[in-house]
Order: structure tokens, then C-alpha cells, then sequence
């Protein structure tokens, strides 16, 4: 734009000021890419040949088979939807002290660090790391699932509660606690009316997310219809496979736009 | 609020009566339904193992110390792999996710009937199915490796990124695309003048908060042979090698948290 005095043409300002930094960022990313793909290994050969195996692998897919396996199915979806439910209602409940403690404005110091701790501890981990523990120590089934989920719930609510105390507006807090409220109720008529519309959508969205979680834990061992498309992987039966995912993709969409329906019903 | 009158005293409540009601009333079907969940799972559990748990845990922890710090000579191979997975398949997704989003957003899409349901339906598709399922899938198409785990997170991520960025495109300010217009600018400019720089600041916070997820996804598929630190963390618990297996943990956690901080840090900067 401080050129129009030469020239005629005015061009977009680039987003990066110095070119000399702008290049280096380029460069720097080229060689990334470069190396990234080098240690990659691709064995081309294999792709080509992997290409008509994967047309053959997503035939056996169809036609989707509904029947043959259909109690199998059914016990698997019921197993998923009472560990989806037990443990958002558990990860919950845990998630609400642990998610107090991590708010900054409202816990001492001491119990702030224990407590992100908790939370950044129990988010490193992807579910299916933690299901493999709790399948060692609990032993197969929904149990296990059950408490990968609750574990995973904790990390996610409480992280966002925690920031969503954090944003809360201090001067309601601030009246409440004029009134002489103890401490609970100040924690009743001051922060949860503040935080409550939200939560209530993000536990509807982490229930939704619980049960598409549900599918994966299975495949190490923790229940749930994951199990049973794991067994159908095992044993070839793709079509059976498929007709699992297509149930997983189905009840998927129907519980988000639920979800997002109930969310805005609510807020 | 409701105040209620006791003789002399006024009492206040914070809700009417029938509301107080109705939320008790939610708070009992809720916990019914819990406690009948909770009992089924309670059947097809062998309480015998979860009993027995907290000794297995001290055990296995027992057997976890000391770490074997030996071992990362043989990890930073991996760690590099699984980084590569998560931001090549971040750049996959990204590359592929804004057409799909601008197919997919009300203003920009070029039909509504036809081309925004495809669009829609691939975000969905992509979404719901588990990234560890994809990377099932394309071990067995393009052979075990980092490239599959690759593939399995692009395809993965398209649809986050795509929903996030269609709704970023839905919110932009109109008035904006209006003006580049009014200069007589053709279509491809007023989208590159009118609307890239309006959702360039959430395209970028968008693709590193994917990152970051990314980074936390790629450290299982291995477990499924696509690559990445899961391969070794398989091998060691299956080679029952503890003191590999704590080290690879507390890798995982460094790198996440790494690049947890990361992330915050560039959307801090960006937003």
C-alpha cells in the first residue's frame, strides 16, 4: 500500500513483513517435507500392488450383511450404549471436583497443579492406550471400557469446565459472596448458573463422543460393538464388518444431530 | 425466582416449585437409567479380575522402575515417524478439507442441492469413523508403514477441519465480499480478496488444533501396523519388556505436552 505513489498496481500485503523470514519459514518447511517423505519409506511397488487388493478388500464389503450375525451385533451396539452412558455419568461426576480445582480463580495453588496434572495426565493418553491397560488389569469386557471412557470423560470435561470457570464473569461471584454466602453456595448461585448452559451441551457432546469411542476400545479388548468388528475382522466375514460400520456411521449421525438438537434446546 | 410466603417470613427459592419439580425429575430418570446400565455391565464383568486389580497395578508398576533409558536410542526413530504421520496428515487433510469446505458453506458452495450434500456427507463420513479403523483398513490396502498411518489420519481429519472452516466461511462479514465485488473483481479474486483473509486466522488455528489432536491419534495406529511409536509400545507389551514400556510412556506424554504448548502458543500468537 506504500507504494502507490510509484506504481499503479496495488498488491496484498504478504502475511509475513520480512521477506527474509518468510523465506527461511519456506525453506525450512521444504526441507521438513523433503526429509519427512525421505525416512518415509513409501514402498511404491507395494501401493500398486495393494490397489487391485484394495478393490478386491472393499468388494468383500459389499453387500453388507445385516443378518447373519445380527444377535452379535445387537448384544455388541447394547454393550456400547450402557458403557457410553455409565461412564459419562461417572466421568462426570468425577470431572466436576477435579475441573474446580483446576480453575485458577477459584482453587490455591497447590490444588490447581494437582489437579491439571490429573487432567493433562488422563488427555496425553489416546483411549485405546489407556483401554489396553485397563484390559490387562480388569480383564476383558465392557468393565474395562467403561473405565477407559470414564478416565477419557475426566480429561475432556474437566479440562473445558475448569476454562470455562476461568471465563466466567467475576462480578456475579463477587455479588453473591456480599450476600455472606459460605463457600457452597456461593458455588451454587454464583459459578454453576454462569457455567451450567454450557456444560450440559458439552456432556451431551462428550456422550456422543463416548459412543464413538466405544467402537474403538473394543478392538483391544474393552467390549462394546469394537469387539464385535474386531471378531468380524478376525474372521474375514467383511460383509458382516460392513454392515457394523455402516450401524456405527448410522447411529453416529442420528445421536449428533440429536445432540445438536437437544444442545440448542437447552441453551 | 419464586418467594414464598411462611406466615411473617418471605422465603426465597431460586426456582418455582413445579420447575424444582421437573429438574428432580430428570436428575431420577437419568440415575434409573444409569444404575440399570451399570447393573448389565455388572453381570458380564468377572469381578474376580477387577478385585484382583490393584494388585496386578502394583505389580505391573513394579516392574515398570526403573525406566529404561537405554531404549530412546531405539525411540527417536519412532517419535520423528509418528511426528511425520500427524503433520503430513494434518497437510493431507487440510489440502483436501477447503474445497470441501467451500463446497460445503452456504455462501460459497455452487449448488445447494447438489454439490452441498456430497460435501456434507463426506464431512460425516469422515468424522465418524475412528482414525485407528481407517488405519485397519489401509494397512491392508497400501501395506503396514508410516505412509498408511498417514493416509489414515488425512482421511481422518478432512471432516473436522472442513466443519470447522465451512462454519468460519458461513460467519464471514458479507459486507466485505460486497465491496471487493463493487471493484468489479472477478469470482476467483473476490474469494482470494473477500473472503481468504477473513478466515485465514481460523484456517490457521483450526489446522494446529488439528495438529495437536493429530499428534495424539498417530501414537496408537501403530498398534494396527501404520507406523509410528504404537508399533514399539505393541512390541514391548507384547514382549511383557516393562521398562520399555514406561519409557515410551512418559515419551508419549512429553510429546503431547509439547506440543499441547506449541499449539497454544501459535494460536496465541495468530488470534
Amino acid at each position: 500500500m506504500t507504494t502507490t505513489a510509484l506504481s499503479r498496481t496495488w498488491k496484498k500485503p504478504p502475511f509475513i513483513k520480512s521477506p527474509l523470514v518468510r523465506w527461511t519459514l519456506w525453506l525450512l518447511a521444504g526441507i521438513y517435507v523433503a526429509l519427512a517423505f525421505g525416512t518415509m519409506d513409501v514402498d511404491w511397488g507395494r501401493v500398486a500392488e495393494g490397489v487391485p487388493r484394495g478393490q478386491k478388500f472393499l468388494a468383500s464389503f459389499f453387500p453388507p450383511d445385516f443378518t447373519g450375525r445380527w444377535a452379535e451385533i445387537l448384544d455388541g451396539l447394547n454393550e456400547s450404549i450402557w458403557m457410553t452412558i455409565t461412564s459419562t455419568v461417572i466421568g462426570i461426576a468425577i470431572s466436576i471436583p477435579v475441573g474446580l480445582g483446576a480453575a485458577r480463580n477459584l482453587a490455591p495453588k497447590p490444588v490447581y497443579l494437582a489437579c491439571r496434572g490429573i487432567l493433562a495426565v488422563s488427555r496425553s493418553f489416546q483411549e485405546v492406550i489407556i483401554a489396553i491397560f485397563m484390559v490387562k488389569l480388569f480383564g476383558f469386557g465392557p468393565f474395562a471400557g467403561f473405565l477407559t471412557l470414564s478416565i477419557a470423560t475426566v480429561g475432556f470435561y474437566g479440562k473445558l469446565l475448569a476454562e470455562d470457570i476461568e471465563d466466567m464473569d467475576p462480578g456475579q461471584a463477587e455479588a453473591v459472596k456480599a450476600t455472606g454466602a459460605g463457600w457452597f453456595q456461593w458455588l451454587n448461585y454464583s459459578v454453576q448458573p454462569q457455567v451450567l448452559p454450557r456444560m450440559i451441551g458439552l456432556g451431551l457432546y462428550r456422550l456422543d463422543i463416548n459412543f464413538r469411542e466405544s467402537a474403538v476400545v473394543g478392538i483391544v479388548g474393552g467390549g462394546g460393538i469394537g469387539a464385535t468388528l474386531n471378531t468380524a475382522f478376525d474372521r474375514y466375514e467383511f460383509d458382516s464388518a460392513a454392515a457394523i460400520l455402516l450401524i456405527i456411521i448410522a447411529i453416529v449421525m442420528v445421536v449428533e444431530y440429536t445432540s445438536g438438537y437437544v444442545r440448542k434446546w437447552v441453551q | 425466582m419464586a418467594v414464598f410466603e411462611q406466615g411473617e417470613l418471605k422465603v426465597w427459592q431460586r426456582r418455582e416449585r413445579s420447575k424444582q419439580f421437573t429438574i428432580w425429575a430428570g436428575y431420577l430418570i437419568v440415575t434409573a437409567i444409569f444404575v440399570y446400565c451399570w447393573q448389565l455391565i455388572s453381570e458380564k464383568t468377572v469381578w474376580f479380575f477387577v478385585l484382583d486389580a490393584p494388585r496386578q497395578a502394583a505389580d505391573m508398576a513394579s516392574r515398570m522402575v526403573p525406566v529404561n533409558w537405554g531404549y530412546m536410542d531405539v525411540l527417536w526413530g519412532a517419535v520423528w515417524d509418528t511426528l511425520n504421520i500427524a503433520t503430513l496428515g494434518t497437510v493431507m487433510a487440510l489440502v483436501l478439507a477447503v474445497p470441501t469446505a467451500y463446497c460445503a458453506a452456504r455462501n460459497t458452495t455452487p449448488s445447494v442441492v447438489f454439490v452441498r450434500p456430497v460435501a456434507l456427507f463426506i464431512i460425516v463420513a469422515s468424522r465418524s469413523i475412528n482414525s485407528l479403523i481407517w488405519a485397519l483398513i489401509l494397512v491392508a490396502i497400501v501395506g503396514p508403514g508410516v505412509f498408511a498411518g498417514v493416509i489414515a489420519i488425512g482421511l481422518r481429519s478432512i471432516g473436522f477441519c472442513a466443519k470447522l472452516l465451512y462454519e468460519a466461511i458461513e460467519e464471514i462479514d458479507e459486507s466485505q465480499v460486497e465491496a471487493v465485488t463493487a471493484t468489479g473483481a472477478s469470482n476467483a479474486q473476490v474469494t482470494a480478496y473477500g473472503i481468504v483473509p477473513q478466515v485465514m486466522p481460523a484456517f490457521a488455528g483450526i489446522s494446529v488444533f488439528r495438529w495437536d489432536i493429530n499428534i495424539r491419534e498417530s501414537t496408537v495406529l501403530g498398534l494396527v501396523g501404520a507406523g509410528g511409536i504404537g508399533l514399539q509400545l505393541n512390541a514391548s507389551i507384547t514382549n511383557l519388556a516393562w521398562t520399555q514400556v514406561s519409557l515410551i510412556l512418559l515419551v508419549i506424554i512429553a510429546t503431547v505436552v509439547l506440543s499441547e504448548w506449541v499449539s497454544a502458543k501459535v494460536r496465541h500468537a495468530i488470534i
